[in-house]
């Protein structure tokens, strides 16, 4: 048994990629227009000779704007209210009090890139017109309209608190949920108002009324890149490169590439690439990957996920089981322990790793680590718990040293609980593994996550059923390493 | 062999033996009997060092148990419980030489000691092929009676060696278990609750009740002089069956 999992873990490793000296690395939010805007920054990047890569649909703001200060990434696309709100608040409105705050922080700043992406409150067409709603002022007449605003936007300072607080609006009914599929459920009827982006391509499609914000709640979001101000001497042609997207991209540009995108389908570093083309005649190559070839790719990002991480929490899990049972004090806090790990919620987890771990395969692989954790403890020890009380005196009184006892008898006894532990804990770790795109980790989550932002239910399955096989196939692999390691006797039914 | 030394153990304010004396004879076959609760697994217990006494001393071969290397104490008691305490994950064969393996006997060593053993106890060799899982109850129990001699140790302790299997089973294992005490001449504790197996092997009977030593000697000497009440009422209760059959 422990020499298979000794082989396991120097094959998870050997699979292990080379950590390659580092490309300038583009980040931007899991949203379609960062994601564009992310696309045409490394398209300039390397069309200006930088080798650059982009880290894609990374997560919220909160997670860029981490991994940009600890150097995880380098430029993403940000908005100019977020920053002043968010990022570095008490920051004056104007442009120099903004660049000199980051300075500080050794960021720098591109001029506004042309286009306004301001926060607004969207109301299905028909029913504006039912309730003569124009202004979210009038959105404190109707306290029984029900609010579906992105996570986000409901816990920033500049989101919803503002706007319930200046406009007194009186709505209990706030539910918070993913911005993409926002529009579904106002689409669908099961809520009323929702928060937009104003270039938003779904605007006009779903045909939405954008309120007037008449309380000038709502600041101003130029949109701008924020980038490591080192890079001024790693990689200075970038930064010049992406300045020509300086006043370059207005407001009507901004929503044609997203309702490409979000609409037509059609892939960002293609939208990215066209505009580049019709704008500055660059000729650029977006890297498209086929369906196979992504497939491919996310199968490898995640069975590394996986692998690192189940065969991690094996190595420590069961020597934890093992003293939980020796030391029934210290067990029970070990339990205890394992428990609470389990029960932070992943994005939690991997927001609190990001100044420790950065983002990528690593904190993922640590979070996925730390959840496998619980099973594998808690089977080892009900597994060595549950052995007959007459089998362990009979042990003790053969006269072996505790040491055999433990090796010979006891953890054999517990095996077929303890791989019970390790077979849930992988097929946990499967559906779980998703999560690491979220930190750039890629996975099956990736594509799950890029269909979920385009209303793309092709690109959701082509994550979701690799991800069941995976783990189907977990659970078979698991029966039939069962033959090897739970002992033949443990196996054959007893004779009454 | 084992000698206790007014001895006392409570589990809670349940006072499972209450000042025991009792010295167990070497090359003797003694049986500890009494009815439930009257302190027969607690006093087994103490000699295996599994229990430890909350008062008095449990001395073997004339050494405080406490004072030696308990491992090397287990090592001259081969012991033999209810269901043969045969550990599921191995086979006949590996139950029976784990100790000897343990303890770095050669291989040859080991398999000359199971031929032997094979002889004496007139076990299948098949048999230790086998995993207990798949063998009889009668036949665990053979087994596990092979593995308890494997050592060669001093003393066997038995306890309820044959509680568990049917009447048939049973009395030809008693025979065949009477046989074997016979040739090897060993210390036997034997723990039974049947007065008829007590007498069938015993050279000397130890009657418990409530944690004490009621009355010690042969079969005969209980039936004929009973010390008390409780002795006259425990043999009687077992002759009336008899008598009915």
């Amino acid at each position: 048994m422990l020499r298979a999992l000794f082989l396991c873990c120097v094959v998870i490793t050997a699979a292990m990629p080379a950590l390659a000296n580092e490309p300038v690395r583009v980040g931007s939010k899991a949203f379609t227009e960062s994601v564009i805007l992310g696309e045409l920054a490394t398209q300039l990047g390397n069309n200006a000779g930088v080798a650059t890569i982009h880290r894609s649909q990374l997560g919220g703001t909160r997670l860029l704007w981490e991994a940009l200060l600890s150097g995880q990434i380098d430029i993403y696309p940000e908005y100019t209210g977020t920053i002043i709100q968010e990022l570095i608040p008490g920051t004056a409105k104007d442009t120099a009090a903004i660049e000199a705050a980051l300075k500080e922080r050794g960021i720098g700043m591109t001029q506004p890139l042309g286009f306004n992406d301001t926060y607004a409150l969207g109301v299905p067409e028909n029913l504006a017109r039912k309730l003569n709603l124009h202004s979210i002022s009038d959105l404190g007449k109707y306290p029984l309209l029900r609010f579906g605003f992105s996570n986000e936007f409901l816990n920033r300072k500049d989101g919803w608190p503002l706007v319930q607080a200046v406009y007194a609006l009186p709505q209990t009914n706030v539910t918070g949920l993913d911005h993409d599929l926002a529009y579904r459920a106002v689409s669908s009827g099961s809520i009323d108002v929702i928060d937009l982006y104003s270039t938003d391509a779904e605007i006009e499609f779903y045909h939405l009324r954008v309120l007037d914000d008449d309380r000038h709640v709502f600041p101003g979001y130029e949109a701008v890149y924020l980038y490591r101000l080192d890079l001024r001497d790693r990689a200075p042609a970038i930064i010049k490169a992406i300045s020509r997207l300086e006043g370059a991209i207005d407001a009507p540009h901004m929503i044609a590439m997203n309702a490409s995108s979000k609409l037509q389908k059609i892939p960002e570093a293609t939208v990215a690439s066209r505009f580049l083309l019709a704008q500055f005649q660059i000729k650029s190559t977006p890297h498209v990957d086929g369906m196979a070839a992504q497939l491919l790719l996310r199968t490898r990002e995640h069975l590394l996920l996986v692998g690192i991480s189940l065969a991690a929490s094996i190595i420590l899990a069961i020597p934890l089981g093992v003293l939980a049972f020796l030391l029934p004090r210290t067990g029970q806090v070990i339990l205890a322990l394992v428990s609470v790990i389990y029960t932070i919620p992943s994005l939690a987890l991997l927001v609190f790793m990001i100044p420790l771990l950065g983002i990528g395969t690593v904190p993922a692989i640590v979070a996925l680590f730390l959840y496998g954790l619980l099973p594998i403890v808690r089977n080892t020890h009900a597994g060595l718990a549950g052995i007959a009380p007459s089998l362990r005196e009979s042990a003790i009184v053969l006269g072996l040293s505790p040491g055999a006892r433990l090796w010979k008898i006891e953890l054999p006894l517990a095996a077929p609980s303890i791989l019970a532990g390790i077979k849930t804990a992988a097929v946990i770790n499967v559906g779980t593994a998703t999560i690491g795109a979220l930190i750039g980790a890629g996975g099956y989550g990736q594509p799950i996550l890029t269909g979920i932002r385009l209303a793309d239910n092709r690109l959701i399955l082509l994550g979701a059923i690799p991800a069941a096989i995976l783990a189907l196939l977990v659970q078979g692999g698991f029966g039939l390493l069962e033959r090897y390691i739970v002992p033949r006797g443990l196996r054959i039914k007893a004779r009454t | 062999m084992f000698r206790l030394d007014s001895v006392f153990k409570s589990y809670g304010n349940e006072r499972a033996l209450d000042g025991v004396s009792l010295t167990i004879a070497p090359a003797d076959t003694t049986v500890l009997i009494g009815p439930s609760g009257s302190g027969k697994s607690t006093l087994c217990g103490l000699l295996t060092g599994l229990v430890k006494p909350d008062a008095g001393v449990v001395y073997f071969c004339d050494q405080d148990i406490r004072s030696g290397s308990i491992r090397e104490l287990r090592q001259r008691i081969g012991y033999v419980i209810q269901d043969g305490g045969l550990f599921p994950h191995l086979t006949g064969r590996a139950n029976v030489s784990l100790m000897a393996v343990h303890l770095g006997w050669s291989k040859s060593k080991i398999e000359s000691r199971i031929d032997e053993l094979v002889n004496l106890t007139q076990l299948s060799p098949d048999l230790l092929a086998r995993y207990p899982a798949e063998m009889s109850g009668g036949q665990r129990q053979r087994v596990a009676l092979v593995r308890a001699l494997m050592l060669d140790a001093d003393v066997l302790l038995l306890d309820e060696p044959l509680g568990a299997l049917d009447p048939i089973v049973r009395a030809q294992l008693q025979l065949e278990l009477a046989k074997i005490f016979r040739e090897l001449r060993k210390t036997v504790v034997l723990i039974t609750h049947d007065l008829a197996e007590a007498a069938f092997f015993s050279d000397r009977i130890v009657l418990l009740r409530q944690g004490r030593v009621v009355q010690t000697g042969s079969i005969r000497e209980l039936r004929d002089n009973p010390a008390d009440d409780f002795v006259r009422q425990f043999v009687n209760a077992h002759q009336l069956i008899q008598v009915q059959l």
